[in-house]
């Protein structure tokens, strides 16, 4: 009696197979992966069985070493089970994956890729010029964005100056009319184009 | 006849449950009948083992009349009877819960015929895994629960659950494969998988073998305990899931890891030679995960980062491995548990009612629904620790033991834990402020939900109370408001709790009650003298 070389060998390429697989963006080689990490589990089981013997079928005229241990085997058959309702579970899936997505690959988290692309700009704070959200607005910028000028507020010239260019502030990275960024400052306004400033918060 | 004896009932009752709402699968009301009745039958039962377990102490149950070195045992003790009756109570209300949407939703959404089958399945996986005196069927209370989840996870098989499904999928089944070649290395060191049996044997064994085999473990429980470096799968599969099902899964499933991280370091592996490993992770695990949790918006994705983050306070409590330590830890699963499947379930009832789960999109809740914010603020301050609550005291207890224990380990440990108690706060104080307190006209972008109700108001009374009847099921506030009143339960009771953990503890590091329970009195156990009454 003596250890199966063979069975060993084929446990270990088995292991090496199966994590080489799973490692791979293909729904359907991570499962057959999975199928060879259980194969080869069940070989190591068997392989703690120690050496191999007769079949453990009590008889009076055998000694008791002479047995191969049963228990493993018992191991094994629930986990081939087991690995049998797992594999069904996952093709299922996998059919579902393709007859949803079109595609056999692991797909990404959307809300992962969405903090991961959140700038770390953040308009309301890091904005060079403070957009005015105060109740009690600071006279240089009207609660419009449309009397930003250093010459101060004057009714008067509100109506006038229309040829006046367009006030600006850097926010988000770019130039844009601080028309436009105070009215995406302004409560309630329904910002339903998140990007780029509005929906990194 | 002890009433110990009853112990497989726990697990019998779900399948046959399962098994009888299978066969009623086109009668939905049967089978809600049937679902409820089983398991308050079960919850019952399991209250009889925890007094039973209080009164007469540890006790096994065999299978089939083997002997146990070689037929399957299940032991009641006080921690397994306990987290029977915590993981009972949860998932009866949160099925209470899941019965109560269904209902509302008209049984369109997903299919709910499917549900209680696999549900039941669940909750006998779990009792299994309490119960399990036997390394092999714990794999096997495992392996019932997961496929079990599975199922639930990617209930109506819609897009993003089946692309969350498959990431949890694939990570549970790696690590069910490491658990099953460590089960497989522990049969070839020791020749047997009886824990009682295991707890003998692997003393004997060389340091080297016994290192290789604990670490394996370990790292298999720890997955699914999600423990930090092996937590990254929950925050990304849990928020995914149906309402209740997160909450489910957020209270029982990692709990059970961590229950079976406490048996393998009390009663297979007794000794220090992990701790300072295990004491690094738990404060990584703290730290790591509430910080995720601050940078998300997602009410669901944010308390799945706080679940993640408190398993480290757990992991610290057992880390200690004293008795003081131990009794802090069980006392703080039974109180997580509770409190983490609550929020889960009142953030599935803030989706409802606002319309969403992110907290750019709500607003102005606590003017909504009173009684909705009230649900969320009890146990959200339970889990930041506020003093009068449960929270708080497990938390003290676990500072306590680790002040006691005084390494510089131990009092980065104790800050790790006061910061991250900080932090948790100032998480829900933030979700409080944003979706609660704010007008919702002050969301970044208002969910159409929370503008309409002046125009609900407008149209008449009788308008208005159609309108929350739907929103808010009264079965599902009902659920969520009894697993609050457990919560507070557990905060006013939390003396007689304590008396309880103290000596689950101190039998647990004894090791002598369980091993004797199992293999019959007069076993001699090595080490009990330096593994119980030295500590």
């Amino acid at each position: 009696m003596s250890v199966n070389l063979t069975l060993l060998i084929v446990m270990g390429a088995l292991y090496a197979c199966g994590i080489y697989l799973i490692l791979e963006r293909s729904l359907t080689r991570v499962l057959l992966g999975l199928m060879l990490l259980a194969n080869a589990t069940n070989l190591l089981i068997l392989a703690t069985g120690g050496y191999a013997g007769l079949a453990p079928l009590f008889s009076k005229d055998t000694p008791a070493q002479d047995y191969n241990d049963p228990l493993p085997q018992a191991l094994i058959l629930t986990s081939i089970v087991i690995s049998f309702a797992v594999t069904a579970f996952m093709l299922g899936i996998i059919y579902r994956t393709w007859v949803l997505a079109r595609q056999d690959d692991i797909q990404d988290d959307v809300e992962d890729l969405r903090v991961a692309e959140t700038p770390s700009f953040d308009a309301e704070d890091d904005a060079e010029v403070p957009a005015e959200t105060s109740e009690f607005p600071l006279t240089m910028l009207g609660s419009d964005g449309r009397n930003v000028s250093d010459h101060g507020p004057s009714g008067a010239d509100a109506g006038q100056e229309t040829d006046q260019p367009v006030a600006t502030l850097v926010a988000g990275g770019r130039e844009m009319p601080a028309e436009h960024a105070a009215a995406e400052e302004k409560p309630g306004s329904l910002n339903v184009d998140p990007s780029p400033e509005g929906g990194g918060k | 006849m002890n009433i110990a004896s009853f112990a497989p009932l726990a697990v019998v009752l779900p399948i046959l449950g399962a098994a009888l709402t299978f066969l009623l699968i086109r009668h939905s009301r049967a089978q809600r009948a049937v679902s409820i009745a089983l398991l308050s039958l079960t919850l019952a039962l399991e209250c009889l083992l925890l007094a039973s377990a209080w009164n007469d102490g540890t006790a096994a149950v065999t299978i089939g009349g083997w002997i146990p070195p070689f037929g399957i045992v299940m032991v009641v003790d006080q921690f397994s009877s306990l987290m029977l009756v915590v993981s009972s109570a949860v998932s009866l209300a949160v099925l209470v819960y899941a019965t109560g949407q269904g209902m509302a939703d008209g049984d369109h959404d997903a299919p709910v015929s499917i549900f209680h089958p696999t549900y039941l399945i669940l909750v006998a996986g779990v009792s299994n895994a309490f119960l399990s005196g036997d390394l092999f069927n714990l794999y096997v209370g495992f392996e019932i629960l997961l496929t079990a989840s599975y199922v639930l996870m990617t209930l109506g098989g819609t897009g993003p659950r089946i692309r969350a499904g498959v990431t949890y999928v694939v990570v549970s089944v790696v690590s069910s494969v490491l658990f099953l070649i460590a089960i497989a290395m522990v049969y070839g060191a020791t020749g047997t998988v009886n824990m009682a049996d295991l707890a003998i044997k692997l003393g004997e064994l060389d340091q080297g073998t016994k290192t290789l085999l604990h670490v394996m473990l370990l790292v298999a429980f720890g997955i699914k305990a999600a423990v930090f470096p092996l937590s990254f799968w929950l925050p990304d599969s849990y928020p995914t899931a149906p309402a209740p099902v997160t909450a489910v899964f957020a209270g029982l499933l990692t709990k059970v890891g961590v229950y079976a991280m406490v048996r393998t370091e009390t009663l297979l592996f007794p000794g220090d030679t992990l701790n300072t490993p295990l004491m690094v992770v738990a404060l990584l695990t703290m730290v790591v995960g509430i910080l995720g949790a601050l940078a998300q918006s997602d009410i669901k994705r944010l308390l799945s980062f706080t679940l993640v983050s408190h398993i480290g306070y757990m992991v610290f409590g057992l880390a200690m491995s004293s008795a003081v330590g131990l009794a802090a830890a069980v006392f703080y699963v039974a109180h997580h548990i509770t409190i983490q499947t609550s929020l889960f379930m009142v953030t599935g009832l803030i989706e409802r009612r606002g319309g969403s789960s992110s907290v750019d999109r709500l607003g102005g809740l606590a003017k909504l629904s009173p009684m909705l914010a009230l649900l969320f603020f009890i146990p959200g301050m339970n889990l930041a620790g506020i003093p009068p609550f449960s929270g708080f005291l497990g938390k003290v207890g676990l500072l306590q033991a680790g002040v006691q224990l005084g390494t510089p380990l131990a009092y980065a440990l104790v800050i790790g834990g006061v910061v991250t108690s900080l932090l948790t706060l100032l998480a829900i104080a933030r979700v409080w402020n944003r979706a609660f307190w704010r007008r919702p006209t002050d969301a970044e972008h208002p969910d159409p939900v929370l503008l309409a109700p002046p125009v609900a108001r407008l149209s008449g009374p009788g308008a208005k109370v159609n309108n929350t009847v739907t929103l808010l099921p009264r079965t599902m506030v009902g659920s969520t408001a009894g697993l609050v009143v457990l919560g507070i339960a557990l905060t006013v009771f939390a003396g007689p709790l304590f008396a309880l953990s103290d000596r689950a503890a101190r039998d647990m590091l004894d090791r002598t009650p369980y091993i004797e329970a199992v293999l019959g009195d007069g076993t001699s156990v090595p080490g009990t003298t330096a593994g119980g009454g030295g500590r």
